[in-house]
């Protein structure tokens, strides 16, 4: 068997890069959630100050997930895949509906949301079939791997919840190209039509008839814009773009302080930030989003095995994926589908679940030197 | 595998992931790219677009739900009144708004100060003043270009028809505080959302609530309303229809004049409540309108303590009423036998002290009907003494003393049934068997409340069953259009032989015929009842007059009529009036007189008839 040493030198400055990246998104989230929610003030504890306590509890599976050698972890990566399908068909059963979808159990005063965690499971579960055995040929290396993904995808989607399920579709679509699919030519162009698929889709759906996209978007997601009027999308480019170069400074968006923008504190965190902090703030947001991607990527470059190479890519994936479309829905270039901004949104599941991924990609990193034998 | 497939496989994977990263990079920039276009490129667009974007959102509050009587009186509705608001962020000069206020319609500078600087946004109306008259709202309206920000909203106003009448149990509504909105934690309420705070208006909050509705405006540069975007309605309160009579109500209140007190009538059959006087009282309107601190101030240092509604919250020594207790719980444990004499010689001597009998020289030998008749107190002392306190306290338990009734009025008092236990419990100490004569005539610690009393004779007239008494007889849905009845609800039987209750019924009627409350025969109706005489101080020399009012003792009468098939039970207490036969057998009298008139006596029924139901038909139709 392999005999495995932890890479115990003192973490480098790598490391802490990797941290004050990750601890600088967050604060900025907290405090554009606490903006968003100032002028409305809820009963009982803040939204701002329950984000922290994700914030913590995050840390918390933070740790957990870089403590425990990652190919432990993928051992479990199946009965963890099981029982996330399991708590996707409760939700179904039981889950507490919000917004006419049902994506939480209620546990306590908390609701979690298994979808979110379904994603990260997916990962390991991809992650450990490729890095098994030799996979050969197209069954084994595209349409197995799709029907491992098939029965999480389905009861994700019946939820309705559009957002997760596109994510659980990038996890998968990164993943062919970074290992299933032999010829580059394919895998770059299956990559850029997942990631144009937003785009193209604009470009289809610019052609339907406004009664037509409104039963579309009712059907697949009943929670945004039933009016179908594109209202809430107006709403958050016109909050973006007032914000100019420099932005209206902290409470000073009306946009988000009168209510014009729809969840401020959830998938529309972007654009109260956004409005309050100018491009200024747009730049160093999403300069600190691409420091978080290039670290991340090179995590998975320098990684010892196909396993951690893996692991770390879907990881990357993920987060780059919610980023993007998150942005580009609240930008005005993408639909609105519901995925919330990493590491910004309020949300106790995501939050949890997006840090448990970071912690991951960093179990891989300071495993690189693992010994064999 | 092989080492070098391995290998090969990781430095293809390595390949791949320096493409994935080139094309993860080209979309943030091209996320870059376009916010650039947004904000820089078209910012002043959008910019000016924001600027411009004056829809508000208005809330629209729900009409709270009517209080009516058990005929469809009004005794709680809403009128209009105009309520002042102001948007900071449309303010140009607050210190001119000040005094413009001030001079105008004559604002209190520092409660005008205090709103406009708490906490709360900018940009949404804040409440400054309601209730403004018709005149106020009209000079400010006229004022209007010089005040921006300024906002006349009409509103509804809580208003209570009957006045003072009843107000011990409709209650009255007020600004919801910061710790109701925290327990709620209801999407309903926000800050200064009305809602109940006393009495009924407390109790059924949530039905009598509704829920609010809301109204998006669009407002121009200028803050004038231009249109509006979406209206959705909100959903009126639930409406009440109580069990009282507002006529025996005002009644009631009228017997007790100026002097403190409480008059409690039940339907003994159902738990229904007729009337609920207690005085002194006060004015809802008042106090649902927004006070200063000084008027707040008055109302509750007031030393007689108008806030008190004395028939649910005060507790007085029972007194002689108390007897009917131990009649029942001397004859039930066999302490005694209907034809059992007792001599009584105007006191009883226990250990070194005499407990005296109110009659100087004694009842002579006398058995149980008569000492209730003639209130003996040497015989109560006696069985008391022979059965011990903790029988005593276990019959009392059976009647409903020393727990609440359950009625819907917010804080009711238990009182003190006190036992061996109850002693050791709460004052840790041990039972002395001399406090347990001083219970046998209702005095010592054992406390009631009117409406505890007024159940209990209730209980004795209906032949030891016993329902809860309530107020409320129908909630009208405003949602589904439903008429919810209240059904009675049976709370248990004694446990009490028939015989027993017959000998106290026959007592309690021979008490008004030939006994201590002569002065409650009527020629109307035949009625049953015992005085009772709290003793508020413990020494008592002399005749009542010489001693000063607050420690002359409470006058007590409960009763029933008619004797033959009881329809109501009346508790009266007046606090320092002396003794009941006099000071408050006479008030029940009337009240049972004007009970009979209202509604002649027809014959009982099983199930009494439900005029409510024949009143809202009727209604219905015209």
């Amino acid at each position: 068997m392999m005999d495995r040493v932890m890479d115990n030198r003192k973490p480098d400055h790598f490391e802490w890069r990797f941290l004050a990246v990750i601890v600088a998104i967050l604060s900025l989230g907290v405090l554009s959630i606490y903006s968003a929610t100032y002028s409305q003030p809820t009963p009982g504890l803040p939204l701002y100050a329950k984000q922290m306590i994700w914030i913590v509890a995050g840390a918390a599976a933070f740790l957990v997930m870089l403590t425990i050698d990652y190919h432990t972890i993928a051992r479990l990566a199946y009965p963890l895949y099981a029982i996330v399908l399991i708590l996707l068909a409760v939700v179904l059963v039981t889950g507490k509906t919000s917004r006419g979808a049902q994506r939480w159990i209620p546990i306590g005063p908390f609701a979690f949301q298994p979808s979110e965690f379904a994603k990260l499971v997916l990962i390991l579960v991809l992650a450990s079939y490729y890095a098994k055995s030799p996979r050969e040929g197209w069954l084994q290396r595209v349409v197995l791997p799709s029907l491992i993904m098939m029965p999480g995808l389905f009861l994700i989607i019946k939820q309705p919840d559009l957002g997760s399920g596109l994510s659980f579709l990038a996890v998968y679509g990164a993943m062919l190209l970074v290992v299933g699919i032999r010829s580059k030519a394919v895998g770059i162009l299956f990559l850029f039509s997942l990631m144009l698929f937003p785009f193209a889709w604009e470009m289809v759906w610019g052609g339907l008839h406004d009664y037509q996209r409104e039963r579309i978007m009712t059907f697949v997601n009943p929670d945004y814009d039933t009016g179908g009027k594109g209202y809430h999308a107006l709403q958050s480019r016109i909050a973006i773009g007032a914000g100019e170069l420099t932005g209206k400074g902290l409470y000073g968006g009306t946009q988000s302080q009168l209510k014009f923008l729809p969840e401020g504190h959830t998938d529309f965190v972007f654009s109260v930030y956004a409005e309050e902090w100018g491009f200024l703030g747009v730049v160093v947001l999403l300069g600190l989003f691409i420091a978080l991607i290039v670290l991340s990527v090179d995590i998975a470059l320098k990684a010892k095995d196909v396993l951690g190479a893996l692991l770390a890519a879907g990881v990357t994936a993920m987060i780059a994926f919610c980023a993007v479309v998150n942005i580009g829905m609240t930008a005005g270039i993408v639909p609105i589908v519901g995925i919330p901004l990493p590491l910004m949104s309020y949300g106790g599941s995501a939050t949890v679940m997006t840090l448990a991924a970071l912690g991951l990609l960093l179990n891989v990193k300071r495993r690189r030197l693992t010994l064999f034998y | 595998m092989s080492e070098f497939d391995l290998h090969s496989e990781l430095r293809e994977v390595q390949r791949r992931l320096s493409i994935l990263r080139i094309i993860l990079l080209l979309f943030l920039l091209l996320l870059g790219g376009r916010l650039w276009h947004l904000q820089i490129y078209e910012g002043g667009y959008y910019r000016n677009l924001s600027d411009n974007n004056r829809t508000r959102t208005v809330l629209i509050e729900p009409a709270r739900g009517l209080i009516y009587d058990r005929h469809g009186e009004l005794l709680a509705n809403n009128v209009p009144s105009f309520t002042l608001y102001v948007t900071l962020e449309d303010v140009k000069d607050r210190e001119q708004l000040i005094q413009g206020l001030i001079t105008l319609i004559g604002l209190d500078e520092d409660m005008v100060r205090k709103k406009l600087s708490a906490r709360g946004s900018k940009l949404l109306p804040r409440k400054v003043k309601d209730g403004l008259t018709l005149r106020e709202a009209a000079l400010i309206e006229s004022h209007r270009l010089d005040f921006p920000g300024v906002m006349i909203q009409a509103e509804l106003q809580r208003n209570y028809p009957a006045g003072l009448a009843a107000g011990h149990m409709t209650g009255y509504v007020g600004e919801v505080s910061p710790d109701q909105l925290e327990r709620e934690n209801s999407s309903d309420l926000h800050q200064g959302s009305i809602v109940g705070q006393y009495g009924l208006e407390r109790t059924y909050d949530r039905s009598l609530r509704g829920r609010p509705g809301q109204k998006v405006i669009e407002v121009d540069a200028t803050g004038h309303v231009k249109q509006t975007v979406l209206v959705e309605k909100a959903q009126s309160g639930d409406d009440l229809y109580m069990t009282i009579d507002i006529r025996l109500q005002k009644l009631a209140e009228s017997l007790l004049g100026e002097e403190a007190g409480a008059i409690v009538a039940l339907d003994p059959t159902t738990g229904e409540v007729l009337a609920m006087a207690s005085r002194p009282g006060f004015d809802p309107n008042i106090l649902s309108r927004e006070l200063t601190g000084k008027q707040w101030e008055d109302i509750v240092q007031d030393e007689r303590h108008p806030l008190t509604n004395r028939a649910t919250q005060g507790q007085y020594p029972p007194g002689s009423t108390f007897k009917i207790v131990m009649a029942a719980a001397a004859l039930e444990t066999d302490t005694v036998q209907p034809a059992t004499h007792i001599r009584c010689v105007g006191g009883y001597p226990f250990g070194k002290r005499v407990f005296r009998d109110w009659k100087t020289g004694g009842h002579g030998m006398i058995d149980l009907k008569h000492a209730i008749i003639h209130s003996c107190d040497v015989y109560f002392y006696t069985v008391g003494n022979r059965m011990g306190i903790d029988t005593i306290a276990e019959y009392a338990g059976q009647f409903g003393l020393g727990k609440e009734t359950g009625i819907e009025l917010p804080s009711e008092r238990a009182g003190i049934m006190p036992s061996t236990m109850w002693k050791e419990r709460v004052r840790h100490e041990q039972w002395f068997p001399g406090e347990t004569i001083s219970a046998a005539i209702g005095q010592g610690y054992v406390t009631v409340t009117p409406l505890q009393m007024a159940r209990l004779v209730g209980i004795v007239a209906n032949n030891g069953v016993s329902y809860k008494p309530h107020l409320v007889r129908t909630i009208m849905h405003r949602e589904t259009g439903h008429m919810e009845d209240s059904v009675p609800d049976l709370q248990g039987r004694l446990t009490i032989d028939r015989s027993t209750l017959a000998l106290i019924q026959e007592g309690l009627a021979g008490v008004v015929t030939e006994g201590t409350a002569t002065k409650a025969k009527s020629p109307l109706v035949t009625i049953a009842g015992k005085t009772g005489t709290a003793q508020t101080a413990a020494l008592r020399t002399g005749p009542q007059e010489d001693i000063p009012k607050k420690f002359r003792d409470h006058a007590w009468f409960v009763s029933y009529a008619p004797v033959e098939s009881p329809r109501i039970a009346v508790a009266v207490l007046v606090e320092h009036m002396g003794h009941g036969g006099s000071a408050a057998a006479p008030l029940a009298k009337q009240l049972i007189e004007e009970f009979v008139k209202l509604r002649p006596l027809d014959p009982v029924v099983a199930n009494p008839e439900h005029p409510i139901s024949e009143n809202l038909s009727r209604r219905g139709a015209s």
